[in-house]
């Protein structure tokens, strides 16, 4: 071989290439893969290759020894330079440029080995970010268009068509060259840096030299557009990413620098390497503080990413399934083992499609695994969703161009250096996904919408915890409706309806009072009615109420509404009677009889009346202050009776009379019967009032007239309405907790009233008689009352149980 | 601690056999391929109500003198093999259940991944890792 003069610094370069294509420290470089990588880094057509190994004897000898080696480089930068390849060229030709590949080297061989690593070399990655993957010096662009610019030899035209004949060669290690079959689908723009300028330029010795390991790669399909080019730089580990990738990216942007730095000679190169590293500090700078974390995103980058998610999926916070997700990431022409194993990263959930985040995270993998680093073992805690920090800080000035996936050169994105508002726009975007995450649970745990539960039912037990979590009805008097209901249905054939109609007002009235009242009081109350003694636990009541509101809907509806309105009317036969007494009382006090006779329904009135008739007065006083009592006074004659309707609206006349306990009671028949009219109530409820006024008028009519009647035979079928007066008084009464000591208080003013009788009238005998009577009557009235109370109880028991039993059998087939 | 884990595919091949390294694997091969005629009768045992009734876990399959071979089935008659050392008293039922509990759900997390083709052998990086969490570690 001719001797070959190296300067120093070709012979450092040589030396540098050498030792790194000799993996094998032998001391002698086969021609394997890093050699021809090597040269086909030269942006050499092939031709010139081979012509250069056989020039430099390695086809002779079969492998590059090191003399070898350094002629090959030699003739290559001759080559480059596009000087004829001659043998004589070797030396004669000074001031010969480095040979320039377009793989920028590392100058430690860790650096090229970890380049190397990767195998797959074949698709471009846009390094569009500062981070892991250096930016592409948009020089790509002009870097193409250098050399022919530059050059001014027709070798350099060779090799603009080199890039695609160096594409067939496979090799499976080379970064460098990544013969890039575009990817069907295009709207990838991947970033290209194009680093080698075939053109000779000085300028990118130190580029070279200085950026070191940036191998890039590029793809050979768009070699033509070099606006399409960028120049795929693989980062290295950071500390030397860094300051590869600086320089990198310090080389870019002044591509208009670089000529300027071209006419630096070539021993020089050591100083413009400085210079060159000297001006990437800021670059360093800026970009330093992503480079602790070398998974982290930058912002351009993950704006990039985001891009893309939009190509497949346009929604920001959807999914895009797996399916979608495998094709697009099988055109980075990764191994499926590798683009498992990035999925199997990425997905972080588990389920089978990837959010924005895992996306991000999945399509940085495969970039970084395309710039040859290995993938972790575990997702970096950078890409993990919900963590992915945005380098804002990094400015990367330059990447010009991007070359898409799908090799469209033309596709340029916009990763340009206006550091992208991609963290504001990502940062709520993830945010969104988090609230998202988040929401759901959220929204899962706020159940107040759901169901409203009682939460005064205090547990029937206070020693259980658990309570039965009984719905707030916001009617509780549908329960008392439907009780009525219940009750009218099934002793309607008991008891005439008139009186029972008559208790469907008070008691939904009471119960809307009761409401107001503590749901509880309420239920115990409105059980009160149905069952009023022998009901002690508050559970029954709420869980008849409940089965009693599950088994007769039909009936709340019915008595949603307040029924107090629609009800009177039926029974307003008694009660508008009442009225009508009241306006006949109030017109004449005296003409009672007519309004005895009218005001009385049918089936009452027949039979009092004779009795009535025998009323005395002082037992019409009597009656009248029984009636006020509530009814307890049975009682009464027809002209009792008579005077009893009016003693509704009389009453301020007999309290003008009687001066004793009546006005506590005497008050509460006026307000009955003439709302109003009485002052001092103590209960508060004045609807309650006038219900309990209704009903104790219309118990009262109907005591006086059972009462008138009890004394005689015909009392039987009266006192049934009576009794359900008195009962529904009685249970009106529970019901409220004022009416319980209203009702004793009316009992007492009853029986007070009528010992009072005497002493008010004088009529002493007879009034006693006649209180006595009227007790006596009371009292077999109530015993009535409460067995007939008793039966109804039963009958709702019996009721109820049918009701659990129904459950019950429901149950079991509920649980399937 | 198994000493042996193996996934066989429906059609009974195996996806995923492993084996600790330091015995013979041959023999595992062997003893999980047998094991798989047990499994076949016990899941055709139960005739009418096909997978609802089915539990999965099938416990142990046969006992040898070395070891004891249990099995579990998933629903689409994948079958997970565990082979556990006898001398290893220490492991109770229950354990071997969260052991095949881990597996299935390894299994479908391989399953999920849209590159990974069903009925290609299982080489997930996150499956080997759970695996070799339950294996025996070779001393």
């Amino acid at each position: 071989m001719e001797s070959l003069t190296l300067s120093d610094v070709e012979q450092k370069y040589y030396s540098d290439l050498f030792v790194y294509c000799d993996t094998d420290n032998t001391k002698k470089v086969a021609s394997n893969g890093r050699v021809l990588d090597l040269f086909r880094a030269a942006q050499l057509p092939s031709e010139v290759v081979l012509q250069i190994t056989e020039l430099c004897g390695a086809t002779r000898l079969g492998h590059f020894g090191r003399s070898q080696f350094y002629i090959a480089l030699k003739l290559i930068a001759i080559a480059q330079s596009g000087l004829p390849l001659r043998v004589e060229s070797l030396n004669s030709v000074k001031d010969l440029p480095l040979p320039r590949f377009v793989v920028g080297k590392n100058e430690a061989e860790a650096r090229h080995a970890a380049l190397y690593q990767d195998t797959d070399s074949q698709g471009l990655y846009s390094s569009s970010g500062s981070g892991v993957i250096p930016r592409p010096p948009g020089r790509g662009h002009q870097n193409k268009k250098g050399p022919p610019s530059s050059s001014s030899v027709p070798v350099h035209e060779v090799i603009q068509p080199l890039a695609p004949t160096i594409e067939p060669q496979p090799d499976s290690t080379s970064p460098v060259v990544s013969p890039h079959q575009s990817p069907p689908t295009s709207p990838h723009s991947w970033r290209k840096h194009k680093r080698q300028p075939s053109g000779g330029n000085t300028d990118r010795q130190p580029v070279v030299s200085a950026a070191g390991a940036v191998w890039t790669q590029f793809r050979e399909t768009q070699t033509g557009p070099v606006s399409g080019d960028g120049m795929w730089s693989s980062h290295s580990p950071p500390p030397t990413v860094q300051e590869s990738w600086v320089s990198f990216t310090a080389d870019t942007p002044p591509s208009s620098a670089l000529p300027a730095m071209h006419p630096s000679s070539v021993q020089e190169s050591t100083t413009i390497r400085t210079v060159a590293s000297a001006a990437m500090t800021n670059e360093i700078q800026r970009q330093s503080s992503g480079y602790d974390d070398p998974w982290k995103i930058t912002d351009e980058q993950r704006q990039y990413y985001i891009n893309q998610f939009k190509t497949i999926q346009p929604d920001l916070n959807g999914f895009i399934p797996g399916s979608a997700a495998k094709e697009f990431f099988t055109k980075s022409k990764l191994p499926i083992l590798e683009l498992s194993h990035i999925w199997e990263l990425s997905d972080f959930d588990k389920d089978g499609a990837l959010t924005l985040d895992e996306f991000c995270a999945a399509f940085h993998l495969v970039v970084a695994r395309k710039n040859g680093y290995d993938l972790p073992e575990k997702l970096p805690e950078s890409l993990m969703p919900k963590l992915i920090d945005l380098d804002d800080s990094a400015e990367v000035p330059e990447p010009t161009t991007d070359v898409g996936y799908s090799g469209s050169p033309v596709e340029v994105t916009p990763n340009k250096s206006p550091s992208m508002p991609s963290l504001n726009q990502t940062w709520p975007e993830m945010n969104q996904s988090n609230e998202q995450w988040e929401t759901f649970s959220e929204r899962s745990s706020s159940s107040q919408t759901l169901t409203q539960f009682d939460s005064n039912i205090a547990p029937a037990d206070p020693d259980t915890a658990i309570v039965h979590p009984v719905p707030i009805r916001m009617t509780p008097s549908k329960i008392h409706m439907q009780e009525m209901e219940l009750k009218r249905t099934g002793s309607d054939h008991n008891h005439p309806t008139s009186p029972l109609l008559a208790k469907p007002p008070e008691l939904p009235e009471e119960a809307k009072l009761t409401a107001s009242m503590k749901f509880v009081a309420a239920n115990t109350g409105g059980d009160g009615y149905s069952s009023s003694d022998s009901f002690t636990s508050d559970q029954e009541p709420i869980t008849r109420q409940r089965s009693q509101s599950g088994t007769s809907p039909e009936a709340l509806k019915v008595v949603a509404p307040p029924p107090p309105p629609p009800r009177p009317h039926p029974s307003h036969s008694r009660s508008s009677s009442l009225d009508m007494n009241r306006t006949f009382a109030a017109g004449s006090a005296t003409g009672q009889q007519q309004p005895a006779t009218v005001a009385y329904p049918p089936a009452v009135p027949p039979r009092p009346l004779p009795t009535q008739t025998s009323g005395s007065h002082a037992g019409h006083r009597g009656e009248a202050e029984g009636v006020s009592g509530g009814g307890a006074v049975l009682t009464t004659t027809s002209p009792q009776q008579i005077p009893q309707q009016p003693n509704f609206a009389d009453f301020s006349q007999f309290q003008a009379f009687a001066a004793s306990e009546q006005p506590s009671s005497l008050p509460e028949v006026d307000k009955h019967s003439e709302t109003g009219q009485v002052d001092k109530s103590s209960e508060g409820a004045g609807p309650l009032r006038t219900v309990k006024s209704d009903s104790q008028a219309e118990d009262r009519a109907s005591a006086t007239v059972s009462t008138a009647k009890g004394s005689s035979g015909p009392l039987a079928p009266p006192p049934k309405p009576v009794r359900r007066r008195l009962k529904s008084e009685d249970e009106l009464r529970p019901e409220d907790e004022q009416h319980g000591p209203q009702k004793s208080n009316l009992i007492a003013a009853v029986l007070a009233t009528q010992p009072s009788i005497p002493r008010s009238i004088g009529k002493d005998k007879k009034a006693i008689q006649a209180s006595i009577r009227r007790n006596k009557e009371t009292n077999t009235v109530l015993a009535r009352l409460n067995s007939e109370l008793q039966q109804q109880l039963k009958d709702l028991l019996e009721e109820r149980i049918s009701l659990e039993v129904q459950l019950e059998q429901l149950r079991p087939f509920s649980h399937l | 601690m198994a000493v042996c884990i193996a996934v066989i595919a429906k059609e009974n091949y195996p996806l995923y056999i492993r084996s600790v390294p330091t015995q013979n694997e041959l023999k595992f091969h062997y003893t999980v391929h047998t094991s798989l005629d047990v499994v076949e009768e016990k899941i055709s045992a139960v005739g009418k109500a096909m997978a609802d009734q089915r539990e999965l876990y099938l416990g142990l399959l046969y006992p040898t003198e070395d070891y004891k071979v249990y099995g579990y089935v998933t629903n689409s008659k994948v079958k997970f093999v565990i082979v556990v050392d006898s001398s290893n008293t220490s492991l109770r039922d229950n354990e071997i259940r969260s052991m095949f509990r881990k597996l299935h759900n390894s299994f479908t997390d391989v399953m999920c991944n849209p590159f990974y083709n069903p009925g290609d052998p299982i080489q997930s990086k996150a499956f080997d890792g759970i695996v070799s969490g339950m294996m025996v570690q070779p001393s």
